[in-house]
């Protein structure tokens, strides 16, 4: 069992560690950082995983049973809505096919 | 009754801690990956396994019972998670994070609300440090997930999305604010035997401070509230793993409260409003001001003036906003800037932090009209190089394109940073009518003599001038 004190300890590291990570995700994957942060908090289902092992009334297995899905959607769909969505990001080098005409104009100007 | 076993027992083998390590290291690794387009896709593979590797482990561990729940729960879960994100558009990805948002929070609360019930079993006395956060995942879950359903009707416009103002509410959520935490003193007291009632009042009381707390709050500040909602159920996850001392809970729910934290802070900047001022005063029902507006001449062109003026510049930045999301207009925008570039016009997008209903928001609506990433621009670097630009594209924005809050000290959104469009040689405005945006201020933008308004919606309006292009 962790004390507090270990527990503490490493909430304030993650924390840090938090911070400086996603400050430099740019603005431009906010809304797959949001969905994918989504999915990551989905992690709250493994809670659920051991508290319904002890549930020994319909009550508790209920709220338990409310709580495995809740957590997996966020898993599931986060996950995969991240993926959709990131799938929509291209670079000027890998634009679909009906575009390759637009792209041969000015290359050039590229990302500045 | 037989008083159970401590959980976190059966989650002290030093295998099974490892393997949390190296889940944690994983979300860790994955949102590192997500700093760049062309990695993130990689990254978010990388957090999902990592959140393979979590659930295997604990579904290995011995405190594991009641199998047949588990499996319909995880189903559930699986099915609609899959149909929500393969259907969903990308217009309404605002309302989807905010599900999501909520859905996590309602777990955390309602684990917190179970192990409750089996620490206090048998009238067993409850340590310190597992009740405190069992209390605090259980208010801040519950807040999170009654404060996201509300954001999701506004969103989905189930509720009304103008700020809903109840008499004396900012007194009467306070008092509730103080009623919560004192049954939360009050249980930490009698921690020897916590009452069951007070704990379940105290789950309501704040499932009904959610609820009042996101009502009041204006559909565009609706990024903010995302933010911080997002930031809460992270909290809530994180205060559930100190309860049953799993420490890849603490480290996946603490990353998730920075990063809420992070996007909450930068939205309230860009819209140069304390967190505090957006969250208790409905923006909306503030500066409604409109009777002393003159009528002031605006000039007024077509879709044939726009296509000469777009399609003989050199360079044009487009200026989207919520109305392009609404409209649908992303493609037609895109199909636009196709022409232009065919004639070797310089094309981008000016992307204010706040446009749209979530952080990003503009971003994914153009990445999925097959927009290069190159093109989105953030605010500083598309105002550096507006006043090189010949045409600036105003696309269901208003608010951000508002030069009165630099040049009048006076103005509701005086000192917000904004896409500087009057900058530019010409502004086209493409919009319905004259009608204010969401502050109810007056755009100054639409009658400076550089500025020519197209009426029409966005996609049309697009679509026409992409026609006219083509033709020149």
């Amino acid at each position: 069992m962790m004390s507090l004190i270990t527990e503490i300890t490493i909430f304030v590291l993650a924390a840090f560690v938090g911070f400086e990570v996603i400050s430099k995700v740019p603005t431009t994957l906010h809304t797959p950082l949001m969905s994918q942060t989504n999915a990551i908090h989905g992690i709250v289902m493994l809670g659920g995983l051991i508290v319904i092992g002890y549930a020994d009334d319909p009550l508790e297995k209920i709220i338990g049973v409310i709580a495995i899905a809740f957590g997996t959607i966020n898993i599931v769909g986060g996950f995969m809505v991240t993926d959709r969505m990131l799938g929509m990001f291209r670079g000027r080098d890998r634009k679909p096919k009906q575009e390759a005409e637009a792209e041969t104009v000015n290359p050039s100007e590229a990302g500045q | 009754m037989i008083p159970a076993p401590p959980l976190a027992l059966s989650q002290s083998s030093d295998f099974v801690t490892a393997c949390y390590i190296v889940a944690f290291s994983l979300f860790i690794l994955g949102i590192r990956q997500g700093t760049h387009p062309r990695t993130a896709r990689r990254g978010n593979l990388i957090a999902a396994a990592g959140m393979l590797v979590a659930i295997v482990v604990t579904l290995s561990l011995d405190v594991i019972g009641n199998g047949v729940l588990i499996l319909i729960g995880i189903l559930i879960g699986t099915a609609v998670g899959v149909i929500a994100s393969t259907r969903v558009q990308m217009t309404q990805m605002p309302q989807m994070v905010a599900l999501y948002n909520g859905v996590g929070g309602g777990a955390a609360a309602l684990i917190s609300w179970s192990e409750f019930r089996h620490a206090t079993a048998g009238g067993a006395s409850v340590p310190l440090d597992i009740l405190v956060p069992i209390l605090f995942s259980t208010v801040v879950g519950s807040v999170s997930f009654w404060g996201s359903n509300i954001a999701f009707g506004k969103l989905q416009d189930i509720v009304p999305s103008r700020p809903i103002q109840l008499p004396f509410q900012h007194i009467f959520n306070g008092l509730l604010l103080a009623a919560i935490l004192a049954g939360c003193i009050v249980l930490g007291i009698d921690h020897d035997s916590p009452s069951q009632g007070l704990y379940i009042g105290v789950l309501i009381a704040a499932a009904v401070l959610g609820n009042l707390f996101v009502l009041p709050i204006g559909g565009a500040d609706m990024p903010v509230v995302i933010s911080l909602l997002n930031a809460f159920t992270g909290l809530a996850a994180a205060a559930a793993g100190f309860a049953l001392d799993n420490v890849v809970l603490i480290v996946a729910g603490t990353l998730v409260g920075s990063s809420g934290t992070i996007l909450t802070v930068e939205m309230s900047r860009a819209m140069n409003r304390s967190i505090g001022n957006l969250l208790f005063s409905g923006f909306g029902a503030v500066t409604t001001t409109g009777g002393e507006r003159e009528e002031r001449p605006v000039h007024s062109i077509g879709a044939e003036d726009a296509a000469i003026k777009l399609g003989y510049a050199d360079s044009v930045v487009f200026v989207p906003g919520y109305g392009m999301a609404v409209a649908q207009a992303q493609h037609a925008v895109k199909e636009l800037a196709n022409e232009l570039e065919k004639r070797g016009v310089h094309v981008a997008y000016a992307i204010h932090p706040v446009a749209g209903r979530m952080p990003g928001h503009m971003n994914v609506l153009l990445a999925e009209a097959d927009v290069p990433y190159e093109q989105l621009e953030e605010m500083d670097e598309a105002n550096s190089e507006m006043p090189q630009t010949d045409v600036a594209v105003v696309i269901g924005a208003n608010d951000v394109t508002n030069p009165a809050a630099k040049d009048d000290p006076n103005s509701p959104i005086a000192g917000m940073p904004i896409i500087e469009v009057d900058q530019a040689r010409e502004v086209i405005v493409i919009k319905r009518s004259l009608s204010p945006g969401f502050a109810g201020i007056d755009n100054d933008l639409f009658y400076k003599d550089n500025t020519s308004m197209l009426f029409s919606d966005a996609k049309g309006a697009a679509s026409d001038i992409a026609a006219q292009v083509e033709e020149l």
